[in-house]
């Protein structure tokens, strides 16, 4: 059947029609629709970036005046954290990913996805038409009063926002269900692949956290229009209070973006080191944990903000505590690799890429959590750094890794594994260059969202904006030759990679509209490899495309049944 | 396709493709409705926590303004939603034990009472717009009703106390809108013969959910009528 | 590293700011060795057990408790040990010694407003004694603004409708730049201020020399407040600790000895510099501080007699 694969039925071309993709039920379809929108989504956010950094290649005016910079710093982080960073992994690849490896044939709800996905674009829009009733201003945080002064259009954007957040929750409710009531017989707690464990403690987060910055928006959304007096000084409410309300969603919103890229790299370590995830359990269950206390160190952005000494004191012990379940995870992803079978594709690039570029973001996480450090770099650059090295370093990182490991999987298509490594070494090199900078610039004192400064950060922020060309010339490669390989591509056999989660083991080369022909049996973990042997039996050795072409499912029977 | 191999021919009409058995879409129907009224706790809760805080700041301001809304008012609407409940309840035995007709009338009671509720908090809202009692900068209490000289309530803070209380029970009303309108679309699928014991899930859940509504509005009224 | 700020570090200026270094450096080195640990065995393994034949598939490595209660353990220790640290320096850095000098600090929209408490107000340029703790008393007039003075290693919030407060001791005579770090509008990065940190003795000077603009009585009747004057001295007749001050001037005085004096310009000026020479009958003696009055410029002190003698 693998050989006629492409001429079979599968997802792709059951029909064809536009309505059939614009009302699809399909999550692997639903996916693919987040792909494009939240791909494009990132594209705008990061050519904003470009200008930003166009902006400070010198003090002074260089291209635009403070207000347009203003904007566009606050519109940038906007749209990367609630339209690009919030969806980009549960939404993309969790939907693609997620049925098939529980062996499901679709998410609980495909209609509430499918709603999901309108309300994520409805409320992107809604926060983009802002810009014609005035001024997006204020940075992603829009901290009242500033906020409430700048215009009406915050009024569009805490709306685009409650919107979004609603697209998220649902989303979180619709995995946590498939989770638990849709897992293929034999797929036990302790089997499922740690993608599905990162996911599920992502959307508990979602599920908790989201609805506080739901109400949070309202309220700020309330006070522009009635001025309710709880967040405006002016009226006798409290701006601390809104800070409060922010960061009690704000701060589990990191843990929304960094624990699916944790599910990622578990995945990428273990198929390409093809070798047990070490600690599965304390893998799995970190998540969780990270999860939970994930929800009580909000305050660790309020350090100089005026919250109490005291509870300045405690969510500084907190804080520190999430380090440790993290640091769980690197040591055992390192140890995964000790003794494996470790083979540098593409994907593997980006989850060794993830571990230096990850442990950077968090270890300067750590010092911020110490409290007389964070007085002295609150609001300066070095924020700047830190939150890119876990957002890019580790979020956008781990994705990518993501989108290559399952481009296969999605197109059918095998990208070109030469341009696949130059991108990851450009990608590599331009983020050092561009945000490491920050670091030292932040902390000898340069504040952040300054259009201008002074001059002695010059060389500094030079080496930066040359380098954010350096990282969006891989970015840029990447796209071009993703969208190649859609073209010209060579087909990829089932599951290239060898990998041993069901998406791969038991779908066919591009699966079909329902996944599975037959329910799969489980019968061993997601990453017993010495139990699936025969899997890489006789591989021709060569360029490594095509290498693990799975053994037909019709004809030889299901490996591990 | 392949997929005709899934589809047995015992497989009733109300069961999903993608489902393996009616338990399991049931199942997963109630555990994705208990995490929906999860995050509408949250939600709420989130409004909690300001009414705490601003009550811990003010609570003179915040227990003298409670004097103004009319406790009786609300107490009759807790009964009305406490009845509802009981209805919604009766409904969803009636559902299981294939009583259409009775499954019917439960659920227009139901509305009848959400709709009493709602028609209560309108006349509890225009009273108090009347003697410009609005949530935010127009707070402007004048004139005299039911033995309360509205201009006393015109201190500071005391603003903010009704705007949490429009904004709570603006939200809470909302919810028994969609309640409502859920209710009247489960009542034209009940009398198209939709649901039996086989299959009552979207009465079950919606019940589970009107459930809640009930819940925060207990907590809502002594919060705000009473302490 | 050095009082003169390393690669990382902008130069230590205040008395807290290099135990805020050594525990950034500290940090730093700890995050160093970590990363290298972890980098360094990432790579090692990559090179020892890369793929060598494509049909491979390597035993299942046993999982190892000792290693995860390790892993667990020794971050463990290390984070209390840090926030322990951070406690310590942060209680220094919250706790403004008392006899801290004050300074007024108002954030607008895009500029600083500093007020001594002499009455004299600037705009932008703060001057500080050397060796001196100062403390920042501070509020914004319209939206959230932050000071911040790297060298320092202070920062806070700047609140409307609310007071807070920041300390610091300079050491090294200098100009420092004060930035706004919390995002107020188009403005934002241009909301900058400078401290001079001078000797004492010359700060004293520029003290007195600010006041020259104010109009006498104004600086008199600011002075009053801000000394406290008006603690122990009524102005509308009523009494309090000390006599009631309106009306004073030119009036015969009753003292504790029985003889009497008139309240002339000399009389009211050695009442406020040596208050016990001459006390007033029906006052007990020592209640007024004598520090009060050393303190005043002399430009102060003719600014208090016209305003006690504005009285009526
Ligand atoms: C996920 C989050 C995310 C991501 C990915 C980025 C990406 C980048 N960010 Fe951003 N940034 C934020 C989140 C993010 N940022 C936030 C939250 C803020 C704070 C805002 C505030 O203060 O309120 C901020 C602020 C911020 C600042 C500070 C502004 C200031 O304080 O004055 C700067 C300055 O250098 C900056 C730079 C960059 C650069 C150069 C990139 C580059 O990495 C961008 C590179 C990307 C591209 C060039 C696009 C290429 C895309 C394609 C070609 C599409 C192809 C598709 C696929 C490959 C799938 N960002
Ligand atoms: C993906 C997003 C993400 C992630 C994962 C993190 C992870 C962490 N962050 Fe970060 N953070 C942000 C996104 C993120 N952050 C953003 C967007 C902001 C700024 C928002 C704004 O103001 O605009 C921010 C700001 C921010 C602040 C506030 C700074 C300020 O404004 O003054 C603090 C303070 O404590 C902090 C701390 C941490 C910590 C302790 C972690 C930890 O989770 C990191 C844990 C990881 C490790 C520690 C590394 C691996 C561990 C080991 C190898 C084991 C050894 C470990 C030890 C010895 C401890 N972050
Ligand atoms: C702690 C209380 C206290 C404070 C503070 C204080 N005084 Fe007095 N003051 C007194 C008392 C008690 C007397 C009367 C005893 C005396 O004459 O010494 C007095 C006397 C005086 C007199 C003489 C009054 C008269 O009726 O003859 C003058 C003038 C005066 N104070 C000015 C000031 C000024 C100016 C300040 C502020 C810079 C000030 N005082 C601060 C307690 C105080
Ligand atoms: Cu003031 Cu920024
Ligand atoms: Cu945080």
């Amino acid at each position: 059947m693998s050989a006629d694969a492409s001429t079979s039925v599968n997802y792709l071309n059951h029909d064809r029609s536009i309505k059939s993709w614009l009302l699809t039920l399909d999550h692997k379809r639903i996916g693919i629709l987040y792909l494009v929108v939240i791909s494009l989504v990132f594209l705008g956010a990061g050519i904003l970036a470009l200008f930003i950094r166009l902006e400070q290649i010198a003090p002074g005016q260089d291209i635009m005046g403070p207000d347009a910079y203003n904007q566009i710093f606050t519109i940038h982080g906007v749209l990367m954290v609630f339209a690009f960073i919030i969806p980009a992994i549960p939404a993309i690849l969790g939907n693609f990913v997620l049925p098939m490896q529980l062996g499901a044939k679709d998410v609980a709800f495909p209609r509430l996805n499918l709603l999901s996905f309108y309300l994520y674009v409805g409320g992107a829009l809604i926060v983009l038409s802002a810009l014609l009733v005035g001024r997006i201003d204020g940075g992603w945080t829009f901290y009242a009063p500033y906020s409430i002064r700048v215009g009406d259009s915050i009024l569009f954007v805490t709306m685009g926002v409650f919107v979004m957040g609603f697209s998220s929750i649902l989303t979180g409710v619709n995995f946590i269900v498939t989770i638990h009531k849709m897992r293929a017989p034999g797929l036990t707690w302790n089997r499922l692949p740690l993608f599905v464990w990162s996911l599920y403690s992502t959307a508990i987060v979602q599920v908790l956290a989201t609805p506080v910055i739901g109400i949070t928006v309202l309220l700020l959304f309330l006070e522009r229009l009635l001025g309710i007096g709880i967040f405006d000084p002016a009226l006798g409410g409290d701006p601390v209070l809104f800070q409060h309300f922010f960061w009690f969603y704000s701060h589990p919103a990191v843990y929304v973006m960094i624990l699916p890229a944790f599910g990622i790299i578990s995945e990428l370590i273990g198929t390409f080191s093809r070798h047990r995830i070490f600690g599965y359990r304390f893998v799995a269950l970190s998540s969780i944990a990270i999860a939970f206390l994930g929800a009580l160190v909000w305050g660790h952005h309020l350090f100089v903000a005026g919250q109490s000494a005291l509870a300045s004191t405690v969510f500084s012990l907190l804080t520190f505590l999430i380090g440790i379940p993290t640091g769980v995870k690197v040591v055992n992803w390192v140890v995964t690799m000790h003794q494996g079978s470790i083979q540098l594709r593409t994907p593997m690039l980006y989850a060794l890429m993830f571990l230096i570029l990850f442990s950077i973001g968090g270890f300067t996480g750590i010092m911020l959590g110490v409290l007389p450090i964070d007085i002295h770099l609150h609001d300066t650059y070095f924020i700047v750094a830190h939150f890119h090295y876990v957002m890019v370093g580790g979020n956008v990182i781990a994705a990518l890794g993501g989108l290559h490991y399952w481009w296969p999987k999605i197109t059918g298509k095998i990208f070109n594994e030469t341009l696949g490594r130059i991108a990851a070494g450009l990608i590599f090199v331009g983020f050092n260059l561009t945000f490491f900078p920050q670091f030292i610039t932040g902390s000898r004192g340069m504040p952040r969202r300054y259009y201008d400064y002074p001059v002695e950060f010059e060389s500094l922020n030079q080496l930066s904006t040359y380098g954010s060309w350096v990282l969006a010339a891989g970015m840029f490669l990447i796209a071009g030759y993703l969208l190649h390989s859609l073209f010209k591509g060579k087909k990829a056999s089932a599951n290239p990679w060898g990998s041993l989660t069901l998406e791969w083991t038991h779908t066919n080369r591009l699966p079909i509209p329902h996944n599975f022909e037959r329910t799969p049996i489980v019968t061993r973990g997601a990453y017993d490899f010495h139990l699936a042997k025969d899997l890489f039996k006789d591989e021709p050795s060569g360029n490594g495309v095509d290498s693990h072409q799975v053994p037909d499912l019709e004809q030889e029977g299901r490996p591990e049944a | 396709m392949a997929e005709a191999s899934t589809v047995t021919a015992d497989r009733p009409k109300h069961l999903h493709p993608h489902f393996v058995s009616s338990e399991q879409q049931f199942d997963a129907a109630k555990m994705g409705m208990w995490l929906f009224l999860v995050t509408e706790i949250l939600l709420f809760s989130g409004l909690f926590v300001a009414y705490t805080v601003f009550r811990i700041w003010y609570p003179e301001v915040f227990s003298h303004s409670a004097e103004l809304l009319d406790w009786r008012l609300g107490g009759l609407n807790t009964i009305v939603l406490l009845a509802s409940s009981l209805t919604v309840a009766m409904g969803v035995h009636y559902a299981q034990t294939n009583e259409r007709k009775k499954l019917v009338r439960a659920l227009i009671l139901t509305i009848c009472f959400a709709a009493v509720f709602m028609i209560v908090k309108y006349f509890e809202y225009t009273g108090k717009f009347a003697h410009g009692v609005f949530p935010g900068v127009n707070f402007d209490p004048h004139g005299t009703a039911g033995g309360h000289d509205y201009a006393a309530y015109n201190i500071p803070f005391a603003a903010q106390f009704f705007s949490i209380y429009f904004v709570m029970t603006g939200v809470h009303g909302l919810h028994v809108l969609i309640g409502i309108g859920l209710f009247s679309w489960i009542v034209i699928r009940a009398n198209k013969g939709h649901f039996s014991s086989e299959y009552y899930t979207p009465v079950e859940i919606t019940g589970l959910y009107w459930h809640l509504v009930d819940i925060i509005w207990i907590f809502l009224f002594p919060l705000l009528y009473l302490i | 590293m050095g009082e003169n700020g390393s690669v990382f570090l902008p130069e230590a200026s205040s008395s807290f700011a290099s135990e805020v270094d050594a525990l950034f450096n500290f940090v730093l080195a700890v995050s160093t060795v970590f990363f290298i640990a972890v980098v360094g065995t990432m790579i090692y393994f990559v090179i020892r057990y890369r793929r060598r034949s494509h049909s491979f598939v390597p035993a299942p490595g046993k999982d190892s408790r000792l290693l995860e209660l390790v892993s667990i353990v020794f971050p463990t220790i290390l984070v209390l040990i840090l926030f322990t640290w951070g406690f310590q320096v942060f209680i220094t850095l919250s706790t403004a010694p008392p006899d801290s000098y004050e300074i007024r600090v108002r954030g607008k929209q895009w500029f600083w407003e500093f007020e001594y408490p002499n009455g004299v107000v600037t705009v932008n340029e703060m001057y500080v004694p050397l060796n001196k703790p100062v403390r920042l008393k501070m509020s914004a007039e319209d939206v959230l603004h932050s000071f911040f003075v790297p060298e320092f290693r202070v920062k806070h919030d700047v609140i409307p409708n609310r007071y807070t407060t920041v300390w610091f001791e300079a050491t090294k005579a200098g100009e420092y730049r004060i930035y706004c770090t919390e995002y107020c509008g188009t403005q934002h990065s241009a909301m900058l201020g400078m401290v001079h940190a001078v000797p004492e003795a010359e700060f004293n000077t520029w003290l007195q020399n600010q006041d020259q603009d104010i109009p006498l009585l104004d600086l008199g009747e600011r002075i009053f407040s801000q000394y406290a004057c008006n603690a122990c001295h009524a102005i509308d007749g009523t009494r309090k600790i000390g006599p009631q001050l309106n009306g004073l001037a030119g009036i015969t005085r009753t003292l504790d000895d029985g003889s009497t004096v008139v309240a002339d310009d000399s009389y009211i000026r050695e009442s406020i510099l040596d208050p016990n020479a001459k006390v007033v009958d029906g006052f007990a003696p020592g209640l007024m501080p004598a520090a009060l009055g050393a303190s005043l410029t002399p430009r102060q002190l003719d600014g208090l007699l016209e305003y006690i003698k504005s009285l009526e």
